[in-house]
């Protein structure tokens, strides 16, 4: 399957990030174009093109703004998830660093179609540059009329806040980066009543993921049909997948949904030094792993669910045989278990357990037992919590053990740094030689 | 508490507090960017940059405490002047940057995790996953990128910072500090938009890829030839 870049179709333009340089590509035709339909045709266009949210959920885009009530009277938002910090997402920010209008082309026209007035790009604190390139294409589009009062003389208004965050990843999680929008601690909270009825403010809100809103001024200037040509009838479009790991060539890679992890990873120019692969995962670290054995399942959100994974962010990693899939599984651990709001008991006692757990059998001092007993800790905590952090954190485990577990066999006796010698499997060069 | 007065929040920084008050439908959301704001003046988030904050909020300085803990961002002692982050969450960490973060550790006395250095130059910190495992191992240098890091080029960043050489962000800005970057994250209108690389090489990989292999999106179908052939 070929590459079809769309979002990443002009990045290599050093000025794309500006309006001038959005603009010589058709910039904010589309937001034109949406001003003089009707915001329910809008609502039916994204409907009708399938567009599916990049965040790692994969709720239908249209579905979840028409969720919105409208003529109801009330103040509606826009919130726009910029809080990438999934251990191996990393998409949301090239974006934002290479083409930020598009977002705010698509902040602007999601937020007429479901009415709100006031939108805001919640981007994770860490990342000063992208939070920084965004807030400067706000203050450019706000000069040109296309953020503001009366945009393009249409009669609409639309104000958008650039809000950074300040290191929890637990905000990514929707109804928790509302808590934290309203200068509270990050904790999700119990749905229903879900976001689109009583979000933020206790407001209609929709939350969206950077990529998804990216997709919108393409879908409303090019057409529902050009859209589905892409993917598949479940998954429509096309994807920024970011590839990492242990690849010749790890970077960014558009490609329509459906492509696989082998056509994936030629283009990135296979693995190091011809090494096999020894496991990756579709969509960040709270989906299960894969092995070589899945390299040609077509990358769709109903493909990978059928695998046993899910698609996640799509930003698949990728680990060569020098890696330890103990180490790699504890350290994810260790970070769901830093990452637990505390607000759940199965979540931020589980977490401790599971990470100390996985902790002995990295030092090689894990016990026969503790290989099945530990599976049956993860299923206490799996649905047992507000959010999705508990089953993520609950997720690495079983399905390592699924495919590796004579090496936590193994770590009862042998820890993984003498299973795996940690030099073999760092990038740079003279690293086996240090 | 000892009383200080050298700690008092200075009235530039309270009109910023009562800007960004103003930039909401409802002034408490604007606590995540205030304690950023505190946290630039002072390098940390003290007693009295959270009374402050609570203050224009017309809240209790413990429900602002209390947001001020949850976040790994605000530090309760002073960073210093560059905050150095080191990712070791799982494929930056086993693609090296562990080894990244004990040559920084080492160069920088054994400070260790989260804490900062005797001179006041210095904050180490293992980071979490910072959205770039593209460029893996990746550190930071108050916050900005630091990409594609070795232990030794680690190591010489840090010289180069203690010598006050001129540190350039692989994907933003020259180093500037770690005050400065608070402040940007809640004026993020700094004037820096445009300075450095941000869109590299790895950024670019697949697109150059398929323009190498004469790769393209799809036309708008039914649309006449000429307007296919357009460019957006």
């Amino acid at each position: 399957m070929a590459l079809t870049p769309v979002i990443t179709e002009h990045w290599d333009d050093p000025e794309l990030y500006t309006l001038e340089g959005y603009r010589r590509y058709g910039g904010y035709r589309a937001l034109e174009s949406a001003l003089k339909q009707d915001p329910d045709a809008l609502i039916a266009t994204v409907k009708d093109s399938g567009l599916r949210g990049r965040g790692g959920a994969g709720f239908p885009t249209g579905l979840k703004w028409s969720f919105v009530p409208q003529n109801d009277g009330k103040e509606h938002y826009l919130v726009v998830n910029g809080d990438e910090s999934e251990p191996g997402a990393c998409k949301d920010i090239p974006i934002m660093l290479a083409n930020p209008h598009a977002l705010i082309e698509g902040v602007v026209i999601t937020s007429y179609a479901i009415r709100a007035k006031r939108a805001f790009i919640y981007i994770r604190g860490e990342v000063p540059a992208a939070i920084r390139r965004v807030a400067n294409a706000v203050r450019e589009a706000r000069e040109a009329g296309l953020v503001g009062d009366n945009i393009l003389g249409s009669g609409v208004d639309v104000d958008v806040v650039v809000h950074a965050g300040a290191g929890a990843y637990i905000c990514g999680e929707e109804t928790a980066l509302l808590d934290s929008l309203e200068g509270l601690r990050g904790q999700p909270r119990l749905k229903p009543p879900f976001p689109a009825v009583a979000g933020l403010y206790a407001s209609p809100t929709v939350i969206n993921n950077i990529e998804t809103i990216c997709n919108i001024p393409y879908i409303i200037d090019r057409g529902v049909d050009w859209f589905r040509q892409f993917g598949t009838e479940k998954s429509p479009g096309f994807k920024v997948f970011a590839v990492s790991g242990h690849v010749n060539r790890p970077g960014i890679y558009e490609a329509p949904l459906g492509i696989t992890m082998r056509e994936l990873l030629d283009y990135a120019g296979g693995m190091r030094d011809g090494r096999p692969v020894k496991f990756w995962l579709p969509g960040g670290s709270s989906v299960p792993m894969l092995t070589a054995d899945h390299l040609d399942i077509p990358m769709t959100y109903e493909d990978m669910a059928a695998a046993g994974t899910m698609m996640g962010t799509g930003t698949p990693m990728i680990f060569d045989d020098t890696v330890s899939v103990v180490k790699a599984v504890t350290r994810w651990l260790e970070f769901y278990k830093h990452e637990s709001c505390g607000k759940c008991t199965p979540c931020r006692e589980g977490t401790y357990w599971i990470t100390g757990t996985l902790e002995k059998f990295q030092d090689g001092h894990g016990t026969a037992a503790e290989v099945d007993t530990l599976v049956q800790l993860c299923g206490q905590i799996m649905g047992r919590s507000f959010c999705a952090l508990g089953d993520a954190a609950a997720t690495p485990y079983p399905a390592a053990l699924k495919y590796f577990r004579e090496e936590f066999e193994a770590a009862t006796t042998t820890s993984a740094d003498e299973q795996f010698d940690p030099v073999a499997s760092y990038v740079f060069a003279g690293a086996v030689a240090r | 508490m000892e009383e200080t007065t050298t700690m008092a929040i200075s009235d530039t920084t309270l009109d910023e507090l009562r800007e960004l008050a103003g930039r909401y439908p409802q002034a408490r959301s604007a606590l995540l960017p205030m304690l950023h704001v505190v946290q630039s003046e002072q390098g940390e988030v003290t007693p009295e940059g959270i009374a402050a904050c609570a203050g224009v909020l017309g809240i209790s300085a413990a429900e602002a405490t209390a947001v001020a803990t949850f976040y790994t961002m605000y530090k309760r002692k002073p960073v210093g002047k560059h905050h150095i982050g080191v990712c070791t969450n799982t494929l930056c960490g086993l693609l090296g940057g562990d080894a990244v973060y004990e040559a920084v550790n080492e160069r920088l006395g054994g400070v260790g995790h989260n804490e900062p250095t005797d001179d006041g130059q210095f904050w180490l910190e293992r980071i979490e996953c910072q959205a770039a495992c593209t460029h893996a191992p990746v550190m930071t240098v108050d916050w900005e990128y630091m990409d594609d890091v070795t232990p030794s080029g680690a190591v010489d960043i840090i010289d180069r910072l203690e010598r006050g050489e001129q540190v350039q962000s692989t994907r933003g800005p020259v180093i500037r500090d770690f005050q400065a970057t608070e402040h940007s994250l809640a004026f993020p209108d700094d004037g820096l938009a445009g300075a450095g690389t941000q869109v590299d090489a790895k950024m670019l990989v697949g697109l150059n890829v398929a323009k190498e292999r004469g790769m393209s999106a799809p036309g708008i179908p039914s649309a006449t030839p000429a307007e296919s052939g357009q460019e957006g």
